[in-house]
This record gives C-alpha cells, sequence and structure tokens, in this order.
C-alpha cells in the first residue's frame, strides 16, 4: 500500500511495465511537442509580445505622453474630455494607465503598425484590448514598447484588468481604429 | 525539554500513534477548517457581488472581501492543512514520535497569530490589496507581518517533520523506504522551504516599505519573488493532495501503487521543476526577455507537467488494479461503476482526480504557454483555472481524506453520513461550474478582481458580451451549491468530532475503516505482476486527445488576434 513501505524493497529496480513506457514517453513527446511550438512561434507567429522594454521615471514618461497628446490631438471625449489622438502611421503611439484612467484615448489606422509605448504613472495597471484580447501588464517605472498591427476596424475597449484600488472598474479608455 | 512520548496503538492499522503528534495533527486540521469556513465564506460574497443581477457588496467591501477570500482559502486553509498531513505522513504512517513537539506548538502558535493579525489588518479595511498585494499598492503593515509570522510558523512546522523523518530513521521504526506517501509529503515539504523562503524574500521588503525603512520596492522584482511563493505554495497543494489521493486509495480500497518506482520518480520531477512555475505569471510583463519565459514557464520542457501526467494514469490505474482485484472484472469499466461512490472519501478520490486533471491542469498549461497567456492573463479565467485546481482538486481532496481520518485520528463516528455521502457531489459540481463559468467569462474578455462589469461610472463605456454575463450568474449558482457542500463539510465534520459516538471495538468491527486484507489482496500487482488495465487506458486516451485538441484550438484563437510583437 501506498501508506507502508514498499514490499519490495529494491523497488528503484522494478522493471517497467509496457504500458507505462508507453504512457510516459507519449507524455515526454507532447511536452517537447509544447515547448518547441512556443519557439516555432516566436519565428513563423505573428503575435508574440515585446522584450523591448525601458526604465523610465513616472514623470518623465508622463511629461512625453502629455506632449505626444498634444501634437496629435484630433478631438476630445467621455465624461473628463480625454483627448483624442491620431499619430501618424507608422510611428509612435504613447498611453499611459493611471488611478483611474488609460489616456489618452487613440485613433489607429487598420493595416498600419505602430510603436506603442505603455506604461504607469502610479500602480500596477493591466492593458486589456477588448475585444481582441490582448492582455499586458503595466509597471510603473518601465516602458514598454509593442509594435501593434490592428486588422481590423472598430471601437476598442482599453479595461484595467490588474486590481488598482477601490475604482479600478472604472478604468476604461479606447482605442479606435479607422480605414 | 524532553518529555517522554506517550504512545497508543491504534487497533484498526496496527501503527503506533504519538500522543503529541495526534493532538497537533487535530489542532491543525480543525484550525484549517476554521479558515475553510471564513475564506470559503467569503468567497461566496465574492459571487454573489459578482452576479450582475445581485451585485451584493459595494466595491470598497468587495475588495475587502475578495483579499479575506485568497488569503484564507489559499493559504491559511491548505497551509494549516498541509502541516496536519506533514505531521501525519511522518509520526503516524512511520510509527514514531514527532521530533519536538513544543516547537511544533511554537510554529501552531505563530502560524495562528499571523494569520489572525493579517486578518485583522484585511477587517480594517486599510489593507485591501489582494492576496498578491502587489507594491506600489500599500497594505498596513501588520499585513505584511501577519503573513510573515505565518510563514515562519509554517516553516518552522515543515522542519519539525523533517526532524520527524530523521528521528524514525535512527529509532528504525520502519523498514526499508518510506511509504509512497510519506514521500509525497516530503515532496511538497522541499518545495514549502523553497515557497516559503521566497515569501519571505518578498513580503520582508514589502514590510520595511510599509514602515517607511525602505523607500522603494521594485514592482517587477516584487513579482517575480512573490510569485515564488505564490505559484510554488500551490505546487505545495498538488504535491500533498497527490500523496493524499494515493492514501485515501489505499485506505478505501487497498490499493497499491502500479510502480513505486515510476510514482517516486513523478514525485522527484516535481521537486526538480515545479518551483520555476513562478514565471507563468510574468509573461505578460515587461522587461523578462522571452528566453527566461519560454524555458520557465514550461518547468524545463514540460518535466513536471510529464510528472503530473504520470501521476494521471498511476492513480487511477491504481484505482482499476485495486478493484479488478476486489473482483470487479466484467467489461471496461465495471471497477468503476461498481466503486463504493457512497462513500465520500472515495467519491472526492475520483471527483478530485477527474476535475483537476481536466478542467484544472490542462487549463493551467494552456495559460502558461507564453504567446497564449496574452489572450488570458488577468482575466478571469485565471481563477477559473485555479478554482478547478485549489478547490475542485486540493481542497476537494483534503475533505475525501477527512472522511477516514475523523475515525482514525479523532475515534469518533461520523455522524449524518447520508449528508457525508452527497457532500463530495455538491461541493465538487459547485466548484467545477464556477471554474468553468469563470474561464468562459475569461474567455470572453473579463476581467478578474473587478466589481462592476457594465463599468457603470467609466469615462468612456465599454459593453462586455451578454454571454459574459449569463456566465457570471451561473457562476454565482454554482458557488451557491459550492457552499452548501462546504456548509455539509463543517457540519458533519465538527459534529462528528464533538457528537460522534466513541470509536469502541464494537464500532471498528461493525464499520472498518481501513480496507479489509488490502495489502494482501492487490499484492499480485504493481512490480512483477500483470497490468491488464483497460479501462484506464481509455479514460487515460481521452484525457490525452482532449489535451491535444484544446491546447492548439488556443493557439488557433491567438492567431486570429492583431498581430504584434
Amino acid at each position: 500500500m501506498a501508506l507502508t513501505s514498499p514490499e519490495n524493497r529494491l523497488w528503484w529496480k522494478e522493471h517497467l511495465h509496457g504500458v507505462e513506457i508507453v504512457w510516459i514517453s507519449i507524455a515526454f513527446l507532447w511536452g517537447l511537442v509544447m515547448f518547441f511550438t512556443m519557439i516555432y512561434w516566436h519565428i513563423a507567429g505573428e503575435q508574440n509580445l515585446s522584450n523591448e522594454a525601458y526604465r523610465v521615471a513616472p514623470e518623465e514618461y508622463g511629461k512625453r505622453v502629455e506632449a505626444f497628446a498634444e501634437k496629435y490631438k484630433v478631438r476630445e471625449e467621455g465624461t473628463t474630455s480625454i483627448p483624442v489622438v491620431r499619430p501618424p502611421a507608422g510611428g509612435d503611439a504613447y498611453m499611459f494607465g493611471r488611478l483611474w484612467e488609460w489616456w489618452p484615448i487613440l485613433e489607429l489606422q487598420k493595416g498600419q503598425s505602430y510603436r506603442l509605448h505603455l506604461s504607469s504613472m502610479d500602480w500596477l495597471h493591466g492593458w486589456s484590448l477588448q475585444p481582441a484580447n490582448i492582455n499586458i501588464e503595466i509597471h510603473p517605472n518601465y516602458e514598454m514598447i509593442i509594435t501593434i498591427k490592428p486588422d481590423q476596424t472598430g471601437v476598442f475597449g482599453v479595461i484595467c484588468n490588474e486590481y488598482c484600488g477601490v475604482g479600478h472598474s472604472q478604468m476604461v479608455g479606447r482605442i479606435y481604429v479607422v480605414d | 525539554m524532553s518529555m517522554p512520548a506517550i504512545f497508543r496503538t491504534c487497533p484498526e492499522t496496527g501503527l503506533k500513534i504519538h500522543g503529541s503528534a495526534e493532538t497537533l495533527i487535530k489542532i491543525n486540521a480543525v484550525v484549517a477548517v476554521v479558515f475553510l469556513a471564513l475564506g470559503g465564506f467569503l468567497g461566496l460574497l465574492v459571487a454573489m457581488t459578482r452576479w450582475p443581477a445581485v451585485h451584493l457588496l459595494p466595491a470598497e467591501w468587495f475588495y475587502l472581501v475578495l483579499t479575506g477570500h485568497g488569503i484564507n482559502v489559499l493559504i491559511f486553509w491548505i497551509i494549516f492543512f498541509e502541516v496536519a498531513v506533514l505531521y501525519f505522513a511522518s509520526a503516524v504512517l512511520l510509527n514514531c514520535r514527532l521530533a519536538t513537539p513544543i516547537i511544533a506548538w511554537a510554529a501552531f502558535v505563530l502560524m495562528v497569530v499571523g494569520a489572525v493579525m493579517n486578518n485583522v489588518a484585511v477587517f480594517q479595511g486599510e489593507s485591501s490589496v489582494m492576496f498578491t498585494s502587489y507594491v506600489p499598492m500599500p497594505a498596513a503593515p501588520h499585513f505584511y507581518l501577519g503573513l510573515i509570522l505565518f510563514a515562519v510558523g509554517a516553516l518552522v512546522a515543515v522542519f519539525v517533520f523533517f526532524g520527524t523523518l530523521v528521528v524514525a530513521r535512527q529509532e528504525r521504526t520502519y523498514e526499508g523506504s518510506v511509504p509512497l506517501v510519506t514521500f509525497g509529503a516530503i515532496t511538497a515539504a522541499i518545495i514549502a522551504v523553497f515557497s516559503i523562503t521566497s515569501g519571505a524574500l518578498a513580503l520582508i521588503p514589502a514590510f520595511l516599505w510599509s514602515v517607511g525603512l525602505v523607500s522603494h520596492v521594485d514592482s517587477l522584482m516584487y513579482r517575480v519573488i512573490w510569485w515564488g511563493l505564490g505559484h510554488s505554495s500551490q505546487q505545495i497543494n498538488v504535491a500533498a493532495h497527490v500523496a493524499v489521493w494515493y492514501a485515501i486509495a489505499a485506505l478505501v480500497l487497498g490499493a497499491k501503487p502500479l510502480s513505486e518506482k515510476v510514482s517516486r520518480t513523478a514525485f522527484l520531477l516535481y521537486i526538480a521543476f515545479l518551483q520555476i512555475a513562478s514565471a507563468h505569471h510574468i509573461l505578460a510583463d515587461p522587461g523578462i526577455t522571452s528566453e527566461w519565459k519560454v524555458f520557465n514557464t514550461s518547468y524545463a520542457m514540460y518535466l513536471a507537467v510529464l510528472g503530473s501526467m504520470i501521476h494521471g494514469m498511476s492513480i487511477p490505474g491504481a484505482i482499476e488494479a485495486a478493484q479488478r482485484r476486489n473482483g470487479f472484472t466484467h467489461g471496461m469499466f465495471e471497477w468503476l461503476r461498481r466503486g463504493p461512490w457512497g462513500n465520500p472519501a472515495f467519491a472526492a478520490l475520483v471527483l478530485s482526480v477527474v476535475m483537476f486533471g481536466i478542467a484544472g491542469g490542462i487549463t493551467g498549461v494552456v495559460l502558461g504557454a507564453e504567446q497564449l497567456n496574452l489572450l488570458m492573463h488577468n482575466t478571469l479565467y485565471v481563477p477559473g483555472h485555479f478554482h478547478a485546481t485549489v478547490v475542485a482538486g486540493t481542497t476537494l481532496a483534503f475533505m475525501g481524506i477527512t472522511y477516514p481520518l475523523v475515525p482514525l485520528i479523532f475515534r469518533r463516528e461520523l455522524v449524518m453520513k447520508k449528508v457525508a455521502q452527497w457532500q463530495p457531489y455538491l461541493f465538487g459540481i459547485g466548484a467545477l461550474g464556477i471554474s468553468l463559468f469563470m474561464m468562459g467569462a475569461g474567455t470572453l474578455g473579463v476581467s478578474r478582481r473587478h466589481w462592476d462589469i457594465a463599468f457603470t461610472e467609466a469615462p468612456v463605456p465599454y459593453d462586455y458580451p451578454p454571454t459574459a454575463y449569463l456566465m457570471l450568474g451561473l457562476n454565482g449558482l454554482f458557488a451557491i451549491m459550492a457552499t452548501i457542500g462546504g456548509i455539509m463539510f463543517v457540519v458533519v465534520i465538527v459534529s462528528s468530532i464533538l457528537f460522534g459516538a466513541k470509536r469502541g471495538e464494537a464500532e471498528i468491527k461493525r464499520n472498518p475503516v481501513v480496507f479489509q486484507g488490502g495489502a494482501v489482496a492487490v499484492s499480485g500487482y504493481g512490480s512483477e505482476g500483470t497490468l491488464r488495465l483497460p479501462g484506464t487506458v481509455v479514460l487515460v486516451s481521452l484525457f490525452f486527445v482532449s489535451f491535444v485538441l484544446y491546447y492548439f484550438i488556443n493557439w488557433k484563437y491567438l492567431s486570429e488576434v492583431w498581430p504584434l510583437h
């Protein structure tokens, strides 16, 4: 029994049965398949999280985002008048999370690539693009840069999905993708 | 300090049981159940708030209650119970005295003080920072201090366990190697040392920061190290509940591992590889390279998953082998159909294995694939996954082993046997519903730890699909079902301990807890016997096919997302 010492004191010399050998081999090979699928996707897949990130002080990052918003603002929206910003196609776009908003709103062009910079001004936030369903952890002091290429038009919500205090559920931003 | 050790001989197993060990097992298990009841109740409040039509609590209370729910069940319930399991697997199974009972009591007191202190901090309302307490969101200093004291106590208890192993070896209280269940407990204890140390390394700086002695704690470093506690402590559970599965099968059916060598090797894989899974939580974070993520998140090419898949065959295999020896040999599945389904320990075992493996295991591997994580990171899919592993898996397994342990350790008859019979089904299916519907909502993008999925106060609106609302309603219904199952468990166990008939010779004869003649009956299986287990082969094949399909379906989903790099 599993509750008593093994009857065969030399249990490590037991030979394996066919069914055990087959299952262990299948399980091991499946592990390799899953491992190499991740590597394969880095080579052939189109959805890989960027490794590009920099240390940045929140104040410094905030200034850059404000300058960006100032330069490319096209209108304002929402109950708190968030600027809607239209960065040049193929260029840099900035957004930050802070208690409790995503700022600014972006308007992107379908089929164009953007270098999207993300960081937090205060606590951790979760950048969750819906319903496209891309979810990224946002830290203060770290600026992450992902290159995204929206492939559908529409209005997308940016939800905060890292708990950030009592206003967490008000923290909704937006990205427009237009033709 | 030295007191003569007092033993009794268990009339049912013939084991010599050390009085202090027995008392410590009882007290740790009882306190565990208290925290389960508290944490479970808070969980019900969470589910009732998530249910959009009910939306029970205001936001402040929701986050407070969610913090308390997570810590009480994930840390306090589980670790108190695991300490009881460790003392049982060492002192009781090895026929030996518990090393340093006084230090074991000190560990217990530290754990209680820590757990109470942490709960006080949470209920004072200044520490609604969730189970994870990510910096730089601040909690009260005694929030961290409580957790640190608890961790120190737990670490001391783990070393009492190691000490007991040494005592057993020196006093030659057993022959040959330790039993498999003890081997599993050793695995859990080794992982516990790693995991508790990581917890201290994350929480001590956070504590110093909360009292102003340290100016800054890096949020990324905190997450990497904290998850060495957060995820690894769930790996303690895996090792412990796999050991408990083997123990239940042995007690109820006289089952014996198919192969000691295979099962022990699988536990060794856990020791070597399970811990690096803290990477699962860092896959969507900046500043960490893909090479690190791929290697760590896959437990070095899925070697710990290999361990679990091995147990995934050897547990049902051991049950089938035992049942076939017990005479249920017709067809493919008579052994399963005619199992003792009215015995709550057996029902809990089977439900726990199936739900942990299929609902918990497969989804965990999918969540932990580097790129697939993008689809689900921080959505309700994550708690959906771990309610399958920790609630339907670990908690149900621990409930299952409690049914035979009440008569054996507390020496009381179970009361309300009918209630006990139905308990694992209600609790298990409730937990499964919770996890499936949370995963469903998560697949639709619903955020975890979120008070209002309608975003009523947001500056710009966003609407989740209506199906998400339906899923959270169903989640609430199944949470009620699991709560009823949980209440049934607590009521049965507490009343049995307090009011159950004392178990004398007559009761033992009439109602034996330990399978009669088990070891002899199944001795043909195991190392040298034939291994014809058609039922297990079919079940394992089904599991494997669903695993492969589900895995690749998720890559298909990923391929439809906006290109990004």
